[in-house]
């Protein structure tokens, strides 16, 4: 591999597009003669439509449409939910498009308006009429599966989507019979908005003469958005083209296919014209999915030294009004198989119940099921530590699992791929110098002040997935990536890649693993990507999988190419294949360097095919499809130090240091950019954010106004350290970095504010760490005493 | 009842008969087709709209057009000029200052904001400066960076 | 989000934009359009017309003459933030002004606008009331003038009439021995105040001989804490009695009219505003004789 290319932090190859305005995201399309939809979201979290009167908004100024459910009586199949979670009594509630009879979460769609601009669509919204009679409602989870709830869906008992379990490993009943300590505790994860910065949106264009129609769409997977909008709108998969463009960020908000992207491409469909649908921010808070909404009982049990011997856990997770389509995966399969984390521990059990709510539907949200286990076992073991006063560092370095590089089994069924755990945190206690830290902890609380230091280690499942594990556990796509690497006469490289980067960067690192593999400058490389047109078939961008699985596929690709250009390399050479060498872009006969072929001249000679060896086809170019063999899991340590203002409940994070492993870095700075973002989520959850129904399910924090996203002034740098463990079984060695800064720092920020508290006998504090809600906690422990 | 405008925008002159209610942002973005410019809320927090207003900055999104009338205007398609990159753009590059991008013409014009009042800020002023712009992939860490090397870059030179 | 359909006048002078006012009694007087403009976008309001008094140039500036501090209606809250007369002659007003929502924000908000608007939640209305600000007010009857307790009737409500026009606002310069500080609990996603704290100080030899403590973010107008005032003045400004003062704020806060949120209940800043009462007058002691 050419060492200035690959492992090099070049700058992205996408950015000059970006920083001036010339990228184009699906709202910058303007197609000739585009109407413009609007969708009626229900103001009801539960309630019967008695009746929809459209008459006065069908006559409005500019409008060309307006469409009920029954307008789309078989033509608009409803939202597909995806992932049919095995043994877990799975039921599946219908998610029409346009609400039948009942809205079930405010922002339900009942109508949509088509009319010739923006403002006149959003007019005639005000003039549609809908008699709603209103139902009670239910936002919680848990009160959600009690007797007596108000119930969703007819046939739906207890609410209760699912009921799945892990267990895994020795009794889980004895380990607790028989433990010296037993620790506890009830933990809200509570319900985030994503916040990709760009709205979603859909463009939609229909072409009556051919059948064909074009949806421009904010996916983070165009080929999920085909084949599932070809089954619900009757659009063939072969005349449906699917753009993801430019796309503003996603978080796991941007993987369902939406009832309004449906309706879009309905609208098209029914009038022949290009429709556009673009969401206010206000109706992203209502619609587009929301993430975490745990509640989850905790508990542990360990030997009195402190050895883990099984942990036990029941979470009722909320999974909105209906089902999403990859929602049932996610705090069952990418929550309840993590839950050994880094530790050894003998015994585990986990049941968790996804229950129905009026609530707005719930997805994959950055770290996806992954941070709420990470979160729940970096509490168990900080409470642990408290319990047998050990420090939390030790406690943790007593239970991790002991370095492995060619796989470790968990009793969740998993096969961790390589790890050092101890190294992770070792480092991190080095570079934050965390023996200091403690000894001014000390000497500050003897002044009064309030100084807190969390730790975090984890270890995160990515690179998803093996397609046979995607099979068995009701993932209804596979989970493999293909690529096609094309040379052009002139040496110039064309990539094609099924995965969909909306942000991270891999237009770089896929130009950089083809430089890697193959010599060229990355400069001479294009990826294109995000067009079912012009692209292989891929499984999309979340889970931190595209450059683990999809730049696997590229690598495959160009070590393919490596091959028959070797084979031309010889012909040309009048040298026997056997006898060739390759190094850095060069093919020679072993020992003579002097006299190569380039991969240009070879690029060259295959197209235009003037001397090719015998049998060997014209054309350098070379398509691979990887399913990989395993998931790849990235690890490690993360540190938080903060201060507490006891007298108004002010947590400043003082401090955050990272240690993160997600193998060799192909971009060190695409991947240090990656855990900046992905540690202020999760700081973000610890500190800020929450989306807060009140009982009605309306929801209170329902715009920027009230949600609080981390802002720049709020936050301390970020320092960032590495170690490198390849993945073994990983054709580049490289595992994911996407989400594990999200995945470690929530309980890091958490635990640290935890330890600051603990002169006051604060023992837990629901999330976000609000003033409000820490100053309470100061107050209810003195009212106690 | 249209009303005659007359902006510049980015050195072009625009007349336009524009509804009193158009927003500011959808006449720079429908009206005139120029969409670097984003919209990323309703609420005037989130910044991704802000271009620069006769020389400062304000949000395009709570400005209507009719109150632009006869107002210079750069969005971010007009910062570097005819040529090459702003210095501000070429540091958002340089320090990987992005990610997916939605926020960055609104976070670069911030930027150019907060170096017009403060040519050479601490990392403090920066972060404060940049208080109105939200960005959900950074964590800001390579935007500060980002000013920072823009500042310095600046510093005594062209902008 | 888009706004519902009005008309709109630009106005020339205050003359016409009154004339514009009886004329169109739905109307709405645009200045910088931040309190404005988020409402109609969200269709909360649906005025018949828009006056734009932005281009009255007569309504822009500060000017400071014999004692007094002229603030004209569409002066910005950059403006005010910015202004060497303000930093050294009432300190809490351009300190508040740039703690209003962001640089792009502050170039556009205008003071008369967020005033007029009476946003519980804002930051200037406490800061004028503390500084004994008056407000001047034009109208078909000609011209008044009211003091800040007068002005400030309630939630988003002012003695404003619907055919007025807020001109401009007066206070008195800090004088010899006084000092103005602001302090404010931000909301962490609108920025807006969840408790604003505004103190002016006079003091003589390191005694206070004067003191105006106003509140504001927590209650629907701005609120007075004159047990504060009372147990400052005639002490010595040490940390001990200030901080002694300040705990006589909730003296001054009727349960029944703090408000609370989602975010904050009206229960805990009632009990944490001695906290940033105590912040602003120790700035404030700080400034004075």
């Amino acid at each position: 591999m050419s060492a200035s290319t690959f492992g090099s932090g070049i700058r992205r190859r996408e950015d000059p597009r970006l920083i001036t305005g010339s990228a184009t995201y699906t709202d910058d399309i303007n197609l000739h003669g585009t109407l413009h939809a609007a969708m009626l979201r229900s103001p009801y979290a539960h309630a019967r439509i008695a009746g929809i009167d459209t008459s006065q908004a069908s006559q409005a100024p500019g409008v060309v449409a307006v469409y009920t459910a029954a307008d789309t009586e078989g033509e608009l199949a409803p939202a597909p939910c995806a992932w049919l979670l095995p043994n877990s009594e799975l039921k599946i509630a219908d998610f029409h498009c346009l609400a039948k009879e009942t809205v079930r979460y405010v922002g339900d769609i009942v109508a949509v308006v088509v009319a010739e601009s923006q403002y006149q669509a959003c007019d005639a919204l005000d003039l549609i009429e809908v008699d709603y009679e209103p139902l009670d409602t239910v936002v919680e989870p848990k009160q959600a599966a009690a007797t007596n709830a108000p119930q969703l869906h007819a046939g739906i008992e207890g609410n209760q989507a699912f009921h799945w379990t892990v267990t895994g490993g020795g009794d889980i009943g004895e380990a607790f019979e028989k433990a010296d300590v037993v620790v506890s505790e009830t933990i809200v994860q509570q319900r985030l908005i994503p916040n990709a910065m760009e709205p979603r949106a859909a463009l939609a264009s229909y072409k009556p003469a051919t059948g064909e129609l074009t949806l421009w769409s904010t996916t983070q997977n165009p080929h999920i958005v085909r084949f599932l909008c070809s089954l619900v709108t009757n659009v063939p998969e072969d005349r449906l083209r699917v753009i993801a463009p430019e796309v503003g960020g996603g978080f796991g908000s941007k993987i369902a296919v939406y009832p309004a992207d449906f309706i879009t491409v309905f609208c098209s469909k029914r009038l022949g014209v290009p429709v556009k649908w673009v969401e206010s921010r206000t109706e992203n808070y209502q619609a587009t999915t929301h993430g975490r909404d745990h509640i989850q009982e905790i508990e542990l049990a360990a030997t009195a030294d402190g050895k883990i011997t099984g942990i036990r856990a029941t979470v009722w997770a909320g999974m909105g009004a209906y089902l999403s389509t990859a929602a049932p995966g996610i705090p069952t399969i990418l929550h309840g198989l993590m839950l050994s984390g880094v530790y050894d521990i003998p015994a585990i059990h986990e049941d968790v119940y996804g229950i129905y709510t009026n609530t707005t539907p719930v997805e994959a949200y950055r770290g996806a099921g992954r941070p709420e286990a990470t979160f729940m076992l970096e509490r168990l073991v900080d409470l642990l530590a408290a319990k047998i006063g050990a420090d939390p560092a030790e406690i943790r370095r007593r239970n991790f699992i002991p370095k492995f590089d060619d796989g470790h089994d968990v009793v969740t069924g998993l096969t961790y791929d390589s790890g050092d755990y101890a190294g992770a945190l070792g480092k991190l206690l080095d570079e934050a110098g965390y023996a200091q830290l403690r000894a001014d902890q000390a000497a500050a609380r003897e002044n009064g002040r309030y100084i807190g230091l969390g730790l975090s280690t984890y270890v995160e499942i990515c690179g998803l997935g093996p397609s046979q594990v995607a099979g068995a556990i009701g993932f209804q796509g596979g989970l493999w990536e293909s690529a096609i690497l094309r040379f052009h006469p002139s040496g110039k490289v064309h990539v094609m890649i099924g995965a969909s980067p909306h942000g991270q960067g891999e237009e770089t690192t896929f130009a950089q693993i083809v430089a890697g593999e193959l010599g060229v400058s990355p400069d001479d490389v294009k990826v294109i990507h995000g067009d079912t047109d012009n692209t292989p078939m891929g499984w999309g961008t979340y889970g931190s999988r595209t450059t683990a699985v999809g730049g696997a596929a590229l690598a495959l690709a160009a070590r393919k190419i490596r091959e028959k250009a070797k084979i031309i390399a010889a012909h040309l050479l009048e040298a026997a294949v056997e006898d060739m060498d390759y190094e850095d872009g060069k093919f020679f006969v072993k020992g003579s360097p002097d006299s190569s072929k380039t991969i240009q001249d070879i690029a060259l000679m295959a197209n235009v095919a003037w001397n090719m060896p015998e049998g060997v086809e014209a054309g350098l170019e070379a398509t691979s499809f990887y399913d990989p063999p395993n998931f790849v899991f990235p690890y490690g340590a993360h540190l938080a130090v903060v201060e507490i203002d006891p007298e108004t409940g002010h947590v400043e994070l003082k401090r955050y240091v990272a240690v993160d492993d997600c193998g060799p870095q192909i971009n060190p700075v695409i991947v240090e950019g990656q855990v900046h973002g992905g540690i202020v989520q999760g700081i973000g959850q610890a500190l800020w954010e929450e989306a807060v129904y009140d009982e009605g399910g309306q929801l209170l924090t329902g715009s920027m106004l009230d949600y609080a996203i981390p802002r720049a002034d709020r936050l301390p740098d970020i320092e960032v350290h590495s170690t490198v463990t390849p993945s073994p079984h990983h054709p580049l060695g490289v595992k994911g970095i996407g989400e594990a800064g999200t995945i470690a720092s929530t309980a890091a920020v958490y635990n640290a504010v935890i330890d600051a508290l603990q002169p006051l006998g604060v023992e837990g504090v629901r999330m976000p760490l609000t003033p409000e809600r820490v100053w309470r906690s100061i107050q209810d422990v003195q009212e106690r005493n | 009842m249209k009303i005659p405008i007359s902006v510049q925008i980015n050195g072009r002159q625009y007349d336009r008969e524009v509804e009193p209610r158009l927003l500011l942002v959808h006449f720079i973005r429908d009206t005139l087709r120029l969409t670097g410019t984003k919209v990323g809320c309703d609420t005037s927090q989130c910044g991704s709209c802000t271009v620069l207003l006769d020389g400062v900055s304000a949000k395009s999104c709570t400005c209507l057009a009719v109150q632009a009338d006869g107002a210079s205007i750069t969005t971010i398609e007009g910062l570097a000029g005819t040529d090459g990159l702003h210095q501000i753009q070429e540091s958002f590059w340089n320090k990987h200052g992005l990610q997916c991008g939605f926020c960055t013409p609104g976070m670069i014009m911030a930027s150019q904001e907060l170096l017009r009042c403060n040519s050479d800020p601490s990392d403090e002023e920066i972060r404060h400066g940049l208080e109105g712009n939200l960005c959900r992939c950074t964590g800001y860490q390579n935007i500060v960076r980002a000013v920072r090397d823009a500042a310095g870059s600046m510093e005594g030179g062209s902008q | 989000m888009y706004a519902p359909e009005f008309q709109y006048y630009r106005a020339a002078s205050v003359a016409e934009a009154a004339e514009l006012l009886s004329k169109n009694p739905d109307a709405k007087i645009l200045a910088g359009g931040h309190s404005l403009i988020p409402v109609l976008k969200l269709r909360l309001a649906a005025p018949s017309a828009l006056i734009d008094i932005g281009r009255i140039e007569v309504l822009r500036g500060i000017e400071c003459s014999s004692g007094t501090i002229r603030i004209g209606a569409l002066t910005t809250h950059a403006e005010l933030a910015a202004s060497a007369e303000l930093r050294a002659r009432a300190q809490a007003l351009a300190e508040a002004a740039g703690m209003i929502g962001d640089p792009a924000v502050r170039n556009r908000g205008t003071i008369g606008g967020n005033v007029a608007h009476a946003d519980p939640a804002s930051d200037l209305p406490q800061v004028l009331s503390c500084l004994g600000a008056e407000f001047l007010i034009t109208g078909p009857q000609g011209e008044r003038r009211l003091g800040a307790s007068e002005f400030f009737e309630g939630l988003m409500s002012t003695a404003l009439g619907e055919d007025e026009i807020l001109t401009a606002i007066e206070l008195p310069e800090a004088g010899a021995g006084e000092g103005s500080a602001y302090a404010k609990f931000a909301h962490p996603a609108s920025r807006y105040a969840v408790i604003g704290a505004a103190a002016k100080v006079a003091a003589n030899n390191g005694t206070c001989t004067a003191a105006s403590v106003v509140l504001g973010g927590l209650c629907p107008a701005p609120v007075r804490a004159e047990a504060v005032e009372r147990a400052l003045v005639g002490r010595s400004l040490t940390d001990e009695a200030i901080g002694s003062a300040s705990r006589a704020t909730a003296e001054s806060l009727d349960d029944d009219e703090v408000l609370g949120d989602v975010y904050a209940s009206a229960g805990y800043r009632k009990a944490v505003a001695p906290v940033w009462v105590r912040r602003a007058v120790t700035a404030a002691a700080s400034r004075s004789g």
